[in-house]
Order: C-alpha cells, then sequence, then structure tokens
C-alpha cells in the first residue's frame, strides 16, 4: 500500500516535471481562476467595509428632557436592548459628555467657545445615541419605543423622522450591492470552475492513450487515477502559493490607492486580518478544482 | 489456455441508417499452453477484436471466451487485472508511455503488481539486456527507432514472465530487418515455454514460422493448420 502510494506520487512528480507545458498552462490557468476567486473576497471585503461605513452614519438620537433622571435613561436603553438585541451599538450620553465633546470637538473655534460662555449654563440636552444595522425594520422598532407614551414623556426630541427616506434608500443600495456582488461571485466562480475543468481535461486528454495503456497491462483504477490527482494537488499547490504571494504583494502596494477611494480601509490590513480564509479559499478552490476535474476526468477514460 | 466457444462480436450501428457490424462470426478454437499460434487474416478481419477479448477490454455478443477456464465475461474487475496481468501484450503502434523513460516503461507492469524494487531493478535489466536495450534505458520512447520501441514493448510484454503473450502486428511498422528481429525473439520467448500468439497479415512471416496457423476472413474461421501456410 504504502509502496504503490509512493510509486503514485513518484510518477505524478515525474509526469509533471516531464510535461512542462502543459503543467505551466495548467497552473497558469488556475492562478487566475484563483486571484479571481480572491479578487472576490477583496471585493465582498470592500463593499462590506463600505455598507458598514454608511450604516454606521444611520443613527438616531433621542434627546432627553431637562432633568431627566440617568436611570430612567438607562431604563430606555434597556428596553431597546431587550426589543432589538442585535442594534449596533447604543450609547449614552449625559449633559456633562456632551458638553466635553462638544469643547474638544471646537477647542479652536474662539466664536464658539464664547457663544457658549455667553449661554452661562451647560445647554446640551443628555441623550442616548443609537446605531442600528441599518435595517429600516430595525430603525421603526427603535423609533416606536421612543414613541411610546411611556417614554416620549422623558424625550425632548429625535432626529429620526428627517432621516427615514434617506435609511430608507441606503437600504436599498445596500442591498442590491450584497445581491449583484453574489450573484456576480457565483458567475464569476462558475467561469473561473470551467476554465480550470478544461484546462485540466486538455491535460488529461493527452494521456488518453497512456491511460488506456495503463489498464491494458493490468493497472487498478487507482494506479492510474492517483498520478492525475496528485498532480491536480501539484497544480492548484503550486497556483496556491503564487496566488498568496500576489494577495500579499499587490495588497501592500494598492493599499494606498484604496485608502484613497475608501478612507480608513486598509487593504494590507484586511489581508493580514483574513489571512486564514484568503489561505483556506485559495488553496480549497486550487486543490479542490484541479483534484475534481482530474477525478472526473480520469473516470471518462477508465471505463476500460 | 485460452478458448473461445462461439463467439460472435456484433458492434451497434454507428448512426441511424448504418446497419450494426458483425466482427467476428461464431468463433471456436483453443490455444494450448506453450504453443505459438499465428491469427492471420486482412486488415479488418477481426484479429484486434480477437485480442480485446482475451484481455476483457470488450464483451463477445454471443458465445464465451475462457482464460484457463474462467469465463472472462464473469470476471470481476479484480480478476480481469489479474488476466491482464499474466498477459504480455505487444501491438503495432507499441502503444508505450511517452513520459517514461525505458526502464520506467519496462518496471510500469510490475510496479502495478506491487514488486519490490530491487525485483523490478533485476527483472528489467535483465529484460533489457535479452532484448538489446540496456545502454538506453534513461532514453524516452521518442528517442528510439521503430524497431527499439518495438523491441522495448515486448520487453515490456516479457518482463512479467507471462503465460502468453499477444503480438499484434508487432512488425507493421518495421523494416525487414527489424522484422526479423522481432520474429527471433517472438521463437525464442516461446521456446522457453510462453504461449504466444502473433496476430499478422505479412505472408513472409507466417511461410517461414511454419506454426499453426489460424485464418481469419471475414470475421469467420476458414482454416486452422498446424504448420499452416498464409493461403487467403
Amino acid at each position: 500500500m504504502l509502496t504503490n502510494f509512493k510509486r503514485i506520487i513518484t510518477f505524478a512528480i515525474n509526469d509533471f516535471s516531464r510535461n512542462k507545458g502543459i503543467s505551466i498552462a495548467a497552473v497558469f490557468v488556475l492562478t487566475i481562476a484563483i486571484m479571481l476567486v480572491t479578487g472576490l473576497f477583496f471585493f465582498q471585503g470592500m463593499a462590506g467595509y463600505l455598507i458598514s461605513q454608511i450604516q454606521d452614519k444611520i443613527d438616531i438620537t433621542a434627546y432627553f428632557k431637562e432633568g431627566t433622571q440617568e436611570q430612567d435613561i438607562l431604563d430606555v436603553k434597556d428596553e431597546i436592548l431587550k426589543t432589538s438585541p442585535n442594534i449596533k451599538n447604543i450609547e449614552y450620553i449625559s449633559k456633562d459628555q456632551a458638553l466635553a465633546f462638544f469643547n474638544e470637538k471646537h477647542k479652536d473655534n474662539a466664536i464658539l467657545s464664547k457663544a457658549l460662555q455667553e449661554v452661562g449654563d451647560n445647554p446640551f440636552l443628555p441623550s442616548l445615541n443609537i446605531t442600528t444595522s441599518g435595517d429600516p425594520l430595525q430603525y421603526a422598532q427603535v423609533s416606536n419605543i421612543l414613541q411610546t407614551s411611556d417614554f416620549s414623556k422623558l424625550i425632548d426630541k429625535v432626529d429620526f423622522s428627517q432621516k427615514k427616506d434617506t435609511i430608507e434608500k441606503v437600504y436599498s443600495i445596500t442591498t442590491s450591492i450584497n445581491i449583484f456582488g453574489i450573484i456576480f461571485g457565483i458567475v464569476l466562480i462558475i467561469i473561473a470552475i470551467l476554465v480550470v475543468f478544461n484546462t485540466i481535461k486538455l491535460a488529461i486528454e493527452s494521456s488518453r492513450e497512456e491511460i488506456s495503456t495503463m489498464k491494458i497491462v493490468g493497472a487498478s483504477d487507482w494506479f492510474v487515477r492517483g498520478p492525475f490527482i496528485i498532480q491536480g494537488i501539484i497544480y492548484g499547490a503550486i497556483a496556491f502559493l503564487i496566488c498568496i504571494l500576489f494577495s500579499g504583494i499587490f495588497s501592500y502596494f494598492l493599499s494606498p490607492q484604496i485608502r484613497a477611494i475608501l478612507p480608513g480601509f486598509d487593504m494590507f490590513g484586511y489581508f493580514l486580518t483574513n489571512l486564514g480564509i484568503f489561505v483556506l479559499i485559495q488553496l480549497g478552490f486550487g486543490i479542490g478544482v484541479g483534484v475534481i476535474s482530474a477525478l472526473i476526468v480520469v473516470k471518462n477514460h477508465l471505463e476500460v | 489456455m485460452i478458448k473461445f466457444n462461439d463467439v460472435t462480436k456484433i458492434y451497434p450501428a454507428h448512426s441511424s441508417n448504418g446497419s450494426p457490424t458483425a466482427v467476428l462470426q461464431d468463433i471456436s478454437f483453443e490455444v494450448k499452453e506453450g504453443e505459438f499460434v499465428s491469427i492471420i487474416g486482412k486488415s479488418g478481419a477481426g484479429k484486434t477484436t480477437l485480442t480485446r477479448l482475451i484481455l476483457g477490454l470488450e464483451e463477445p455478443t454471443y458465445g464465451e471466451v475462457y482464460f484457463k477456464d474462467k469465463n472472462i465475461l464473469n470476471a470481476d474487475p479484480s480478476e480481469i487485472q489479474k488476466i491482464r496481468r499474466s498477459i504480455g501484450c505487444a501491438y503495432q503502434d507499441y502503444k508505450l508511455l511517452p513520459l517514461k523513460t525505458v526502464y520506467e516503461n519496462v518496471a510500469y507492469v510490475m510496479e502495478v503488481e506491487g514488486k519490490s524494487h530491487g525485483e523490478i531493478k533485476r527483472e528489467v535489466s535483465k529484460v533489457l539486456e535479452l532484448i538489446g536495450l540496456k545502454d538506453k534505458i534513461d532514453n524516452f520512447p521518442k528517442e528510439l527507432s521503430g524497431g527499439e520501441q518495438q523491441r522495448l514493448a515486448i520487453a515490456r510484454a516479457l518482463v512479467n514472465n507471462p503465460k502468453i503473450i499477444i503480438a499484434d502486428e508487432p512488425t507493421g511498422n518495421l523494416d525487414p530487418y527489424n522484422t526479423y528481429e522481432v520474429i527471433y525473439l517472438l521463437e525464442k520467448i516461446n521456446k522457453l515455454g510462453t504461449t504466444v500468439i502473433l496476430l499478422t497479415h505479412d505472408r513472409e512471416i507466417i511461410n517461414k514460422l511454419g506454426k499453426r496457423v489460424i485464418t481469419l476472413v471475414d470475421g469467420k474461421i476458414i482454416r486452422d493448420e498446424a504448420g499452416g501456410r498464409f493461403i487467403i
């Protein structure tokens, strides 16, 4: 068994190195296909970042009346969290915090500082800043809670009414981006798989006579199939190494340009953070498609 | 050793207007151990189909083919593999493995049987020496002449000490000198006890051999004579 396995590996390595033209072509096509899938993953990362950035901007701020007890505000916070547990963030900002934020933000603006001094007292109201997932449904849930009679008497104003249309528009755009990304991704992956399959098919077709000879001399199906499968693994592994290297270099050098278009998105950081997933996708796709293609094509020639 | 019992092989029509082709009709003969049998006939007479039936590459439409009393039709895949391993084949188009060297081509037949590295090395060297290709062990088939390629095919057929060698038009692509060499080799192998089935349409070879000749015409055996001659 072990002897046979060693022989199969030796055959595969020999065939790979002796059939250079076909091996290079197969690795090349597989590399392109993996890069395509990797590109889609980067695209998904950027689209996800963009969507989350937009959604983060969609928040609701409920300003509470002067003199509202902190505990009452925290009760409202708890009620919101109970009703919408998937809420992205909810933050209580006290009067003092609000003043501190204002001062910090406008420390270089003498006019505003002076105006604040004229007012004398702290003019800010305590508030709850709520960031939803961007889903209009969640938005509606939160606004309903804030408008219930129990809480509405504590609330001075909520700034959600004027955002409703924008939120619905943004949600529809982000949903469209997601759907488009999935469909586009599936189509591209199918094309990539078909291209790789056909290249490996051509590579094995050239060995058709050889396969028939192997069968005639009494080789078992696995003895014939084995080297082609191992070659599929070699194609996939080499293509993976090229791709992971390229992905790293590519994301490193393209990072500043992408940051210019998408401020705050660190492409190289995204690559490093998701290195495990990149490895899994590239290795899985490369070796998976290589091996499955080899298995299917050889099977068709084994019917002797 | 090999027995054909009323074997008929009909290939179905390729198109809706075509008609099925009967390549072999009611073929019955037996090849005994140690025999040298030549099967002659024009191209298309059904000679190659005969070998494909023996190797289990085709199934007879009617009748039975036996290899050592085993009906090949009833053999499971592992039995078919064993049968194929005990038959050495040499073809007109050599059927060599182009990506393997001379040594590897011959060794492959032993490797499929799981033989040890030492035994393979010993046997392959011995057979390559016998066949006269010892100095070309690292060459690839495309680097050999037609005669050398055919000798390599025979070396591969011989290396497992098969009980039987089937040579299907082994001299079809060779010049007279190499033809003589190959036939001489087959005779020598036969003298050592291996059964040889030679399929050919070469009149001169048959007449010179003076061994048993089965004559096939349009898929039927019209003659089966010991010490026969080429008469079609």
